[in-house]
């Protein structure tokens, strides 16, 4: 058995790391081919349950696939997406957005089927990586700072997470991923959870996601928007479920994320802000820990890709033909794009679990969840969030970009139109699923981690979502002109961090620049000045007295040399007689001396 | 579809008739309805409880994004341009 595990994560990397010799008439093929093998390698693995693909690496054993239900569903979603994500951007030429959208989804894939903290580890930060180069393939002139802010927030929260791992290597003395024993949490514990949570885009940990997924490429926003995060809730949900401080987390996130798509004005950072709005209930669900409660945040992330792809893949097409993405230079676009009108609006009744469609079948798990564990001030909270989710995102996103006011300019009304084939099959298979899953949850519920009977269909749940929808649109009508897209931007907690670095930056120019300055000219006034005085006076010893012996040496020798020379004047009889002089003298020296 | 909206917004009262209508009669259904499934009492009491809280809540939503926009987290869209060029114009 352990032979048949086939690691889609692998399949997509060799594929992608062959992409750029595949040119011509075989790229299109070879790009549907190879995320669609990776579907079929997870269609295959789900037969599997148990660790596969064990490596032993130095004193640890790494576990490359580890396979259960909550692994299966995830990486089943995962692998649907990269096929769904690669056929939206079939026609796009660049080999290196394929290439990096390919090797961010192996690395969701990878991280999914690890069964430890090292490969983990390894399979998270190639996300990290991969992933800001969907942002900077958009190209524009801010492409590149968002993308290494986006870089530099996934690096400290990887840095995090290492802490965490060794902290709790050094602890428990393993490096298995599963279960923390969150009765008695830990510092790894928090900083684990914390690292999770960064992806997971938890509040305050949360400004990277708007930023990024709306500056990103307009097929790169439709990988992102399905796998950071949903990973993210995959981890939390296999090592931190029944946390109860995910519970405040969830529910804060779900607001925060309301609030602030009622007052954006660009269409895919409305839906960024919904991404984090619905990764709330997801974290929520975790958070409350029951059986009910982690099937419904699972369900709610498998229904969450789907919708949310779909939404992001609606208003990248208006993205990829007008060029543009503010509510305030678009308006009655449903006579341009009818194809692409009617694909978001199914997205749109998706996310805002209108009966038949997607979410309906998944939220009110998590918000019933809530209730049955006496959380009721969670789950009120979280139904509160589900009206204004409807609010911005079932009626504010469709009623101000395809119908309301026309703000287009002539220029962007010409190139309006619906897109090119295979971004309309994508979305049609995308829609597809939404509407299936809504109207038959039965295979998703099956597939869900813990076993249980539930019905979304009941007259009570049914009644209760109309009468929410049905007032909340009356409410949206009646009070429409305050909602008003506006051309601002909305100031989020990144202006606390791009603070932060401002504050930096004057630390560094003005003070330190100053103390740099100061010292630089304390040592150019005190410094240089008595190192010269020192080193003349070396120099002047070095002259005088060190060279003054040796020189002096040498100027007597050279004085006496010149004076023994006159010896040397080369005639025979002149040598004899100093000779014989030198002798006679030394002779009557001895003869006076023996005297004495 | 095109077709069809322009057809419904050419009878632009008539669809706002019926929507109310229609809410009217969810709002009504609501009182037939068993309500033993629900979760609190005051679902289960409190007549038309899911339309209050329904256009209540889609009402507050508005009103604190208003006021948060109003009160400083709506700021030109060149804030951030701004705010980072002054030290390089200093230069």
């Amino acid at each position: 058995m352990a032979s048949s595990f086939i690691h889609p994560s692998l399949l997509l990397i060799l594929g992608a790391l062959l992409l750029p010799f595949i040119q011509g008439p075989l790229r299109k093929p070879y790009l549907f081919l190879v995320p669609l093998l990776a579907l079929g390698a997870v269609v295959l693995n789900t037969t599997l349950t148990g660790n596969f693909a064990t490596v032993l690496f130095l004193d640890w054993q790494l576990v490359f696939g580890r396979i259960d239900k909550l692994t299966t569903v995830f990486a089943l979603i995962m692998a649907l997406m990269a096929v769904i994500g690669t056929l939206y951007g079939l026609h796009v030429d660049r080999a290196g957005e394929h290439m990096a959208a390919w090797i961010y989804a192996a690395g969701s894939l990878g991280t999914i089927y690890s069964g430890d903290y090292l490969s983990l580890f390894f399979f998270w930060e190639m996300m990290a990586f991969s992933s800001a180069f969907l942002v900077w393939f958009r190209r524009r002139k801010q492409s590149l700072s968002v993308g290494y802010r986006y870089l530099l927030i996934h690096t400290i929260g990887g840095i995090v997470l290492l802490a965490g791992i060794l902290l709790r290597y050094q602890a428990v003395g393993n490096i298995t991923f599963e279960l923390m024993d969150i009765a008695h949490p830990e510092l790894y514990t928090w900083l684990i959870m914390i690292g999770f949570g960064l992806n997971a885009a938890m509040v305050p940990l949360h400004s990277w996601l708007p930023e990024a997924y709306s500056e990103a490429s307009f097929n790169g926003a439709v990988f992102l928007c399905a796998f950071t995060t949903k990973t993210a809730v995959y981890t939390l949900a296999r090592a931190c479920a029944g946390m109860d401080i995910l519970v405040v987390l969830g529910v804060i996130m779900a607001l925060y994320g309301v609030i602030y798509a009622v007052m954006e004005n660009d269409i895919r950072k409305l839906l960024a802000w919904s991404i984090v709005s619905q990764v709330g209930y997801m974290v929520a669900g975790i958070g409350i820990g029951t059986d009910l409660a982690i099937n419904g945040a699972v369900a709610h992330a498998v229904v969450h890709i789907l919708y949310k792809s779909l939404l992001f893949m609606g208003t990248g097409a208006v993205l990829y033909m007008t060029g543009k993405t503010k509510f305030t230079e678009l308006g009655g676009l449903y006579r341009k794009m009818p194809a692409t009108f009617f694909f978001t609006i199914i997205g749109c009744l998706s996310i805002s679990a209108a009966p038949g469609f997607a979410a309906y079948v998944s939220k009110s798990m998590i918000i019933g969840a809530g209730f049955e564990s006496h959380l009721n001030w969670a789950s009120w909270l979280l139904m509160f969030g589900a009206t204004g989710t409807f609010m911005y995102n079932g009626l504010k996103l469709p009623y101000f970009l395809f119908f309301g006011p026309n703000n287009c300019s002539a220029a962007t009304w010409k190139k309006a139109g619906d897109p090119t084939w295979n971004m309309l099959i994508a979305m049609t298979l995308g829609a597809t699923l939404c509407v299936l899953v809504g109207i038959a949850p039965g295979f998703l519920y099956a597939m869900l981690p813990y076993t249980m009977n539930y019905n979304p269909y009941t007259a009570y749940h049914l009644l209760e979502t109309l009468q929410l929808l049905g007032f909340a649109t009356l409410a949206f009508f009646l009070l429409k002109k305050y909602v008003e897209p506006v051309d601002r931007i909305c100031l989020d907690i990144d202006w606390l961090y791009r603070q932060a670095g401002g504050g930096f930056l004057w630390l560094v120019k003005g003070p330190l620049q100053w103390c740099d300055t100061a010292w630089g000219e304390a040592y150019r006034v005190v410094g240089l000045s008595s190192l010269m005085t020192l080193s003349r006076f070396w120099s002047w010893f070095d002259w005088h007295a060190i060279d003054g012996v040796v020189d002096g040496i040498a100027r007597s020798v050279r004085g006496l040399g010149g004076k023994v020379r006159v010896l040397q004047s080369g005639h025979i009889q002149m040598t004899l007689y100093y000779a014989f002089s030198l002798a006679a003298i030394l002779f009557v020296t001895f003869i006076f001396f023996q005297l004495l | 579809m095109t077709n069809l909206i322009e057809y419904l917004q050419a009878r632009l009262k008539a669809v706002v008739t019926i929507c109310f209508v229609v809410l009217a009669g969810v709002a009504a259904s609501s009182l037939l309805v068993d309500t033993g499934h629900a979760h609190t009492w005051v679902e289960q009491h409190v007549p038309f409880f899911w339309s209050f809280f329904g256009f209540s809540a889609a009402a507050v939503i508005i009103g604190v994004a208003r006021w948060l926009g109003g009160s400083g987290i709506q700021a030109p869209v060149d804030f951030y341009e701004v705010s980072n060029s002054t030290p390089c114009e200093e230069e």
